[in-house]
């Protein structure tokens, strides 16, 4: 038996430990806000964060979570209005959407570690985010915006 | 356009589909079965459309008008990122003269009425553009009739706005019109085609800026793609994939270590009367990791097909032989097709070869698709670009009249072409059919790389006759790749002036604007590279090569000729003759063309000095298709670094003529992803086949671009009020041609392979002379 929060929502789950966290997050607890696309964590569209850290959900075993706090797009704001959604959707960045869930994951932890991060610590911190779309341009201005929000300076 | 269902000018394949209902006070006048009526909100969290109440009045069959007079747009378009259904409603929207916080869409399901459903080419906004506006006037004009009636005032000087009709001094409002019924008026085709359509100026949506409104469920995790459907009972499937895409044969299978996966059920060898999949079998499990890891641990033995030992370096050898027969291949029908005399005459002549590697869609959400039956219809939920193409397939490897299949819609997590080809739905499907239960078939994104339907790898020569005196007698434009249309709708393909058939989209791009003289365009598949694998379109399709090649040898020709390439350009676009546009499509002709090259010169500085190593390049194209071009000019700021050989793109200027533009911050987002599409191709993303597969199958070694390498983006719009056409495609293309010709002006070496690799610069930069 794995226990952790989601969401802050106690969760205690039967499953092998060696089940990807996605698949669980996805399939067992039917949030399916975090997207399964290279199974490797060399994407990024399956990021949440556990224990605030960006995290690659399909390279994480359950048995891993045991105890964590996880946070999952859907429990990133409890009205989806997070800074970072703000600007997501003020610049509309997203055009399929299937990245962004990782994409606004990602960029939220990152502006904790740099609340007004440069181009550079950008580009570190977002290229393990892939969007196939190539929203990148609004991606860095949404970043920006919303940090500016949020009282940093970019 | 010309080539594909429907013919004619846009949209006349869906007029004659148009007709009015009357409504009554008592309900839906028209009226479908649940199941088809399931479609996809994608502004509502989990997609599920309100369920309308109330009398409605459907005065066509794209939209309807409720009590409340909300609007309710049908969009048979795919919702893959490009917003279609914000740019589609508001053409509606505006002619309908309601305010956009009343309108919503829906992207409906698999339903003969629907007519061609097909989401590709970059035709959406081209195509509906006509139909729409005529919906939304007759709408407007039935309401005002009626308004006018209930309101026991002549019509005659009535308007509607915002609305509200307004009439003899009185006004009432849609949703009262609607709710008090009585709404009757009927439009023939050939009335709907007469209808007024607005004059620019008095436009209110279109070209006005705007929110688009599949957005918000994309930032909150609530959009809901294929990926993400699910029904009580369902089982899971990966396919274990055969050594060939075709003919390949399951010997044995034996499921021994499979068994021991906790929650593996069985597998299943699909027998497919499509073809579709031949040799798949598939791991049936109660959880998807479950399946992963029991399709892993199958032994299958299969026979292979044909193609199991084919190389990139062999498809690319075999091209080229075709290149070298001078019979063989489609002749389009140019102008002047007969090039003998102008290479007899002349007095020197260039000829140039240029390759393009194989690329892969890799859209971020891997195939899937859920398949099951119900009340004897075959349900199949999955985001599709081209469900008339799959759903005849469908029905053959079921079994069953196509009336029994239908396909629930989805948002795409990314097409860019990989979902024209709609195969991942037959296995699903036959699983469902077989097992008798609801089976959801994922694939993961080594399964969906290796049966991509990648870009074929192409070789093109590129042959020009001079006269002497910098005037140019001919040219000719040989191009040799695997054809998607050949693979996945043969009996589309066109025949050429020589009777040969062929595939429009792996060859348009090199029947170009300029005046050349005489102009022979040869067409060659490579029918190596389609039997190894299925060729598919992928974003922009032959012009991501054709353009390669043509807009590359421009520039050669410009060094040839000893003058500027812009100034060649600029020369060459006359306007005059087969290049003038010959309807409100192509109104204006080169000249549009010419005028965009001329404006991202000026843009982006051609001509000023630049610091060592750096060097701007020009590339220009007409999008997708000569009947609908979309007039693109594109100019790459390049660095090259001489000791490492890495180029740097640090800035990209893109001016585009798409007539009208509809959705403005679409339109931009479009031009966008297209041009960093066209940059990812150009130098960070290619494969190449080993034995028979693509050697690159997730991001370890195939390598998109990244946020870190995007480059500064100028893009700007050509204010016009001409015929809108696409714009998901047109930027692609003249994004590597334009960073060779600026490498080219950078360091003087050539470049005519994409992708281009540091390597390849090293190298050339070595080279004596």
């Amino acid at each position: 038996m794995t226990r952790f929060t989601l969401n802050g929502r106690p969760v205690s789950i039967d499953l092998d430990e060696d089940t990807p966290l996605l698949w669980v997050i996805r399939d067992d607890l039917g949030l399916t806000g975090t997207k399964f696309g290279c199974g490797v964590g060399m994407c990024g569209a399956c990021t949440v964060h556990v224990g605030g850290r960006a995290t690659r959900s399909c390279v994480t075993p359950l048995g891993a979570v045991d105890g964590a706090e996880i946070t999952t797009i859907e429990g990133l704001d409890p009205a989806g209005q997070h800074p970072v959604q703000q600007a997501w959707l003020e610049l509309q960045v997203p055009q399929c959407g299937y990245c962004q869930s990782g994409q606004i994951m990602q960029a939220a932890a990152m502006l904790k570690d740099f609340p007004a991060p440069t181009d550079a610590d950008i580009d570190a911190t977002m290229s393990g985010n892939l969007c196939r779309c190539m929203t990148y341009a609004r991606i860095r201005a949404a970043i920006k915006q919303a940090a500016s929000a949020m009282g940093g300076k970019s | 356009m010309s080539r594909l269902p429907p013919k004619g000018e846009p949209g006349s394949f869906l007029s004659r589909r148009n007709f009015l209902v009357a409504s009554t006070g008592a309900g839906l006048a028209f009226g479908f079965s649940a199941l088809v009526e399931a479609a996809m909100d994608p502004a509502v969290p989990g997609g599920a459309p309100g369920t309308p109440t109330g009398p409605r009045f459907e005065p066509t069959l794209w939209f309807a008008i409720d009590g409340e007079g909300v609007v309710t747009v049908n969009i048979i378009r795919a919702e893959m990122g490009q917003h279609v259904g914000t740019a589609l409603a508001r053409i509606l929207a505006d002619e309908l003269d309601v305010p956009w916080d009343k309108v919503r869409i829906v992207h409906v399901d698999t339903d003969p009425k629907w007519g061609l459903m097909v989401t590709g080419g970059s035709w959406s906004v081209w195509q509906t553009f006509p139909i729409f506006s005529q919906a939304g006037a007759a709408g407007r004009i039935a309401l005002v009739e009626a308004g006018a009636k209930l309101l026991n005032v002549s019509p005659a000087g009535g308007a509607a706005k915002g609305g509200v009709v307004h009439v003899g001094g009185r006004s009432i409002s849609y949703g009262d019109i609607v709710k008090r019924g009585g709404v009757a008026r009927q439009f023939t085709p050939d009335e709907l085609a007469k209808l007024p359509i607005k004059p620019a100026s008095e436009r209110k949506l279109v070209g006005k800026p705007g929110k688009a409104l599949d957005i918000a469920a994309k930032t909150n995790g609530t959009a809901v793609y294929g990926i993400d459907a699910k029904v009580p009972g369902m089982v899971y499937a990966r396919p274990r994939l055969p050594p060939t895409r075709h003919g390949a044969k399951v010997v044995s299978v034996d499921d021994g270590d499979a068994r021991k996966v906790k929650g593996y059920l069985r597998y299943l060898t699909i027998e497919d009367p499509s073809d579709t999949v031949p040799g798949w079998v598939l791991a049936i499990a109660e959880s998807y990791p479950a399946a992963i890891r029991a399709a892993d641990l199958l032994k299958v033995r299969w026979t292979a097909g044909p193609g199991a030992d084919v190389s990139e370096k062999d498809l690319q050898d075999h091209a080229a032989a075709l290149i070298a027969k001078a019979d063989g291949g489609a002749l389009l029908d140019t102008k002047t097709a007969d090039t003998a005399s102008a290479f007899q005459a002349a007095k020197s002549v260039l000829e140039r070869t240029y390759t393009a590697a194989t690329v892969l869609h890799f859209q971020l959400e891997p195939l899937n698709a859920l398949a099951f039956e119900q009340n004897g219809i075959m349900e199949i939920h999955t985001g599709n670009q081209w469900q008339s193409l799959i759903l005849p397939t469908l029905a053959k490897a079921l079994g069953k009249p196509e009336t029994a299949v239908v396909m629930r819609t989805y948002m795409l997590g990314g097409g860019f072409g990989r979902r024209l080809n709609g195969d991942y739905a037959v296995p699903a499907a036959l699983a469902a059919k077989a097992l008798g239960k609801p089976v959801k078939l994922v694939l993961t994104r080594e399964d969906d790389v290796r049966f991509d339907s990648p870009r074929s790898p192409s070789v093109q020569t590129v042959r020009m006759a001079f006269d002497g005196q910098g005037n140019i007698l001919g040219q000719e434009h040989h191009a040799a790749a695997g054809w998607p249309t050949l693979a996945n709708a043969p009996a589309l393909m066109p025949k050429g002036k020589n009777g040969v058939a062929y595939d429009p989209f792996s060859i348009s791009g090199a029947d170009h604007w300029y005046e050349v003289g005489a102009h022979k365009v040869r067409a060659l598949n490579n029918d190596l590279a389609n039997s190894t694998f299925r060729p598919g379109w992928l974003r922009s399709v032959g012009p991501g090569w054709t353009n390669w090649a043509g807009e590359s040898f421009i520039d050669e020709a410009a060094v040839h000729l000893k003058t500027d390439p812009v100034a060649l350009r600029l020369k060459l676009l006359t306007g005059a003759g087969a290049n003038a546009g010959s309807d409100a499509s192509t109104k204006g002709g080169a000249t549009r063309l010419r005028e965009v090259v001329r404006r991202a010169a000026e843009a982006a500085g051609w001509g000023q000095p630049l610091p060592k190593d750096t060097a701007l390049g020009l590339a220009a194209s007409f999008g997708q298709e000569r009947d609908m071009p979309t007039w693109v000019s594109c100019v790459a700021r390049v660095h090259v670094d001489r000791a490492t050989g890495v180029v740097t793109v640090q800035k990209l200027t893109l001016v585009t003529d798409a007539g009208t533009i509809v959705d403005p911050d679409g339109a931009r987002a479009q031009t966008e992803g297209a041009a960093l599409w066209g940059l990812s191709m150009a130098l960070h993303e290619g494969t190449a086949f080993e034995k028979g597969l693509v050697k690159d199958v997730n991001l370890d070694t195939y390598t998109p671009l990244r946020i870190a390498d995007a480059p500064e983006l100028d893009i700007q719009f050509v204010d016009s009020v001409e015929v809108p056409v696409g714009l998901g495609e047109p930027a692609t293309t003249v994004v590597a041609p334009a960073i060779a010709n600026a490498i080219y002006r950078a360091v003087g070496v050539r470049l005519r392979h994409i992708p281009i690799t540091p390597q390849a610069v090293r190298e050339a930069l070595a080279k004596p002379g």
